[in-house]
């Protein structure tokens, strides 16, 4: 199954539209933090930005922590989410080892569930939606080029 | 959040303490522009000078803000250290999704801190706190101590001043998160007057999206347009700064304090050239995939090894035409130093620019000596200017004092007002002829994005004053409901009427949609009337000689027809302020 990468970080601008996306398109909100990715700075504008998403771990640390199965293990790494089991104590987003999981301010936690639908939204290509596999090189994709250089 | 009435944070320095008002007025002053105009009448005090601590520092963001692409701007409205009338400043940067986010439509500051203070503003989250130990520093340190201070990092807005805040000229500007400014009519010194280095916004609230499909399917397409077409292009490829060769080539770029409108030695300034050299990246505001920001570096080799330290600085056509071609600095590196110092002393750019420009023709032509200046003013002579900028940010002598206070003030202390460019403040970077000089000496902001003047004068018309006028009122009342949204002016071509009118009815506002052109005007109409209730007189604004003095690819400027439109456009713009609603 396909998984949410950030191969190209370093062509970030830091426009948030792929946060904004996913808290429109796949949470229904307004909002830069309910996000399965979000952007921060990396010590100020003037080193550029990171994301913080779920890297997709298999065995995924937060499904083993959550008492209640609202995470389980999604196939090719990360997690599959069902709301109505939540209680919202919060333990995913402790045992993330990356800071992957948001709690709103009511503790209810957002995760990437790895759709990709945040990806068109990126206009530099920051962002792939692909078969990953840890340790391999990448199958021969070139990086996007499209639209990135005028002629 | 979608509200048909304003959420405001009213924050008093003087006693310490906030609060949060509802204010009624959404489908009649939509946001922005029109809501800081509406909170300016409400709490601003016409007849008092600009730094009683009563005044109050407006900041507002729109109904569109952060639901929409390039809705990413906010309007910052106060009575202006340098005119004493009411003002407006605009910035992007993450501070309008960060007031989104923090959930307030706008943010009133009024009184007088005790000590140094930095404002920490969120959605659960008011505190007034006590920096005096930041005062006094420059902008570059107070951002390192101030981002250490506070959560949030990513989703959160800083705005601060320098030293130039500090000392309350009129020069100051208010900086947004490093790379974007309330730069003109002085806000930053606004702050300063407040004693408040710092205010800073965490964007920490989500909300629910309105129901049904609409605003999913309207989203698409506007971001299709902005992204998808050739529209934007010329903003993320050179950015603004590919009009330095445009306007050299139509013999419209200022040059040496506009002794000159054109030369082939501006090749070293232009946007291509900063691009094929200069450019380190581009960055965007929060909620803009366009990223329009140009980042340059500059390198500086501190010791005979080879030892450097290199910095990150953003560049516009407007300051490189400031502090580049007006002082005669053809080399993008030496430019970006430039501009860099004035960052750093937390001035904006545009105006000290243009201000050195008039000190060293008059240097040149014996009206001030370098008792003065204190350093060879000379064009071409960037050391000397690095030296000068620092100098008007601290107000070393009196000279640089007095200067800070704005160009045409100098000029009536010393003399040579004929040479001072200056329309209503120091001009912007087109000579394009007389519907620019006009509409930036008469314009509400006196900026060249108040109506497209510099357009007109690009269109091949005749000199018809009736033409002339119309289209600048028309071109002023389209660009105030922008402002009002708050859109960034780039994406005026595809923010039509119909597209706004779409978005607004796909978040829920459909009663501002189905009277977008009634409440334009009337923003227009009250903008103008709390601007002529704060002392504006469009006689007391002079087009000095020098305007008349240069040609542009169109030929001589016309002096009589510039005359006949400044005052038929300043008769209308009376007209406007005093007419009834």
């Amino acid at each position: 199954m396909n998984i949410l990468t950030t191969p190209r970080m370093e062509r970030c601008i830091g426009c948030h539209s792929c946060s904004l996306a996913c808290a429109r398109l796949v949470h229904k909100r307004l909002s830069w933090d309910t996000a399965g990715i979000r952007i921060r700075s990396s010590g100020g504008l003037s080193t550029g930005f990171e994301a913080r998403l779920c890297l997709a771990c298999d065995p995924a640390p937060c499904v083993m922590a959550c008492p209640t199965g609202a995470y389980s293990q999604r196939k090719g790494g990360g997690v599959v989410v069902r709301k109505k089991l939540c209680i919202r104590c919060g333990a995913c987003a402790k045992a993330c080892p990356v800071d992957a999981i948001y709690l709103d301010a009511t503790g209810e936690p957002f995760v990437c569930i790895h759709c990709g639908r945040c990806v068109p939204y990126c206009p530099h290509d920051c962002l792939e939606h692909t078969e990953f596999s840890r340790g391999a090189a990448t199958a021969g994709k070139e990086p996007a080029a499209a639209g990135e250089v005028e002629p | 959040m979608i509200r048909e009435f304003f959420k405001v944070l009213l924050v008093d320095l003087s006693a310490g303490r906030s609060t949060i008002t509802d204010i009624e007025g959404r489908n009649t002053m939509a946001g922005g522009s029109g809501l800081a105009a509406l909170l300016f009448e409400k709490y601003g005090i016409p007849d008092k000078p600009w730094n009683e601590p009563g005044q109050p520092l407006i900041f507002t963001i729109g109904p569109l803000t952060g639901y929409f692409p390039l809705m990413s701007k906010t309007v910052c409205a106060f009575k202006s250290p340098y005119h004493d009338q009411f003002a407006e400043s605009h910035a992007g940067g993450r501070s309008a999704l960060s007031m989104r986010f923090a959930d307030y439509d706008a943010i009133v500051i009024t009184g007088r801190a005790k000590t140094p203070s930095a404002l920490i503003v969120g959605s659960r989250h008011i505190e007034i706190k006590d920096v005096h130990y930041l005062w006094g520093t420059d902008l570059y340190t107070a951002g390192k101590f101030l981002r250490r201070m506070l959560p949030g990092s990513g989703h959160r807005t800083i705005l601060r001043i320098g030293p130039a805040g500090e000392r309350q000229s009129p020069m100051a500007c208010i900086n947004a998160d490093s790379y974007r400014h309330f730069g003109r009519l002085g806000a930053g010194a606004v702050m300063g007057s407040k004693n408040l280095k710092a205010v800073m916004i965490h964007g920490d609230s989500p909300f629910l999206l309105p129901e049904g499909k609409d605003y999913v399917t309207v989203f698409d397409k506007v971001y299709k347009d902005m992204t998808d077409t050739d529209m934007m292009s010329k903003y993320h490829n050179l950015g603004t700064p590919g009009n330095v060769r445009v306007m050299n080539d139509l013999k419209a770029l200022p040059i040496r304090n506009l002794q000159a409108t054109a030369d082939p030695a501006t090749e070293g300034i232009t946007g291509e050239r900063f691009a094929e050299v200069a450019l380190l990246r581009n960055a965007a505001c929060a909620g803009c995939p366009v990223g329009c920001i140009h980042i340059g570096f500059v390198r500086e080799r501190f010791r005979e090894e080879n030892r450097y330290i290199y910095r990150q600085i953003s560049y516009d056509h407007e300051l490189i035409f400031a502090v580049g071609s007006m002082l005669g600095v053809m080399d993008c590196f030496e430019v970006l130093k430039l501009i860099d110092v004035a960052e750093k002393m937390g001035l904006d750019v545009m105006s000290p620019g243009v201000a050195l420009a008039w000190a060293t023709e008059a240097l040149a032509k014996g009206i001030i000596t370098e008792k003065e200046t204190l350093v060879p003013l000379a064009f071409g002579n960037s050391a000397s200017y690095l030296t000068a900028l620092e100098h008007m940010a601290y107000g070393t002598n009196e000279f640089y004092q007095i200067l800070s206070q704005g160009t045409a003030k100098a000029a009536e202390h010393y003399g040579g007002g004929d040479f001072a460019c200056v329309l209503g403040q120091e001009m912007g970077g087109y000579a394009t002829g007389e519907a620019f000089f006009v509409s930036q000496a008469l314009g509400f902001r006196h900026s060249h994005l108040d109506s497209g003047g510099y357009s007109y004068d690009q269109k091949p018309k005749g000199k018809n004053i009736e033409d002339a006028v119309k289209f600048m009122i028309k071109d002023e009342k389209a660009r105030v409901f922008l402002t009002s949204m708050v859109s960034c002016l780039f994406a005026r071509g595809v923010y039509t009427d119909e597209v706004l009118g779409n978005c607004l009815k796909s978040v829920g506002y459909g009663t501002l949609a189905d009277n977008m052109d009634k409440v334009a005007g009337e923003i227009q109409r009250l903008r103008w009337k709390l601007r002529v209730m704060t002392g504006y007189r469009p006689e007391d604004v002079p087009i000095p000689k020098r305007f008349t003095e240069i040609t542009t690819w169109k030929g001589k400027i016309d002096e009589q027809f510039l005359t006949q439109l400044k005052e038929e456009y300043g008769r209308r713009i009376i007209g406007m302020a005093t007419q009834d609603s």
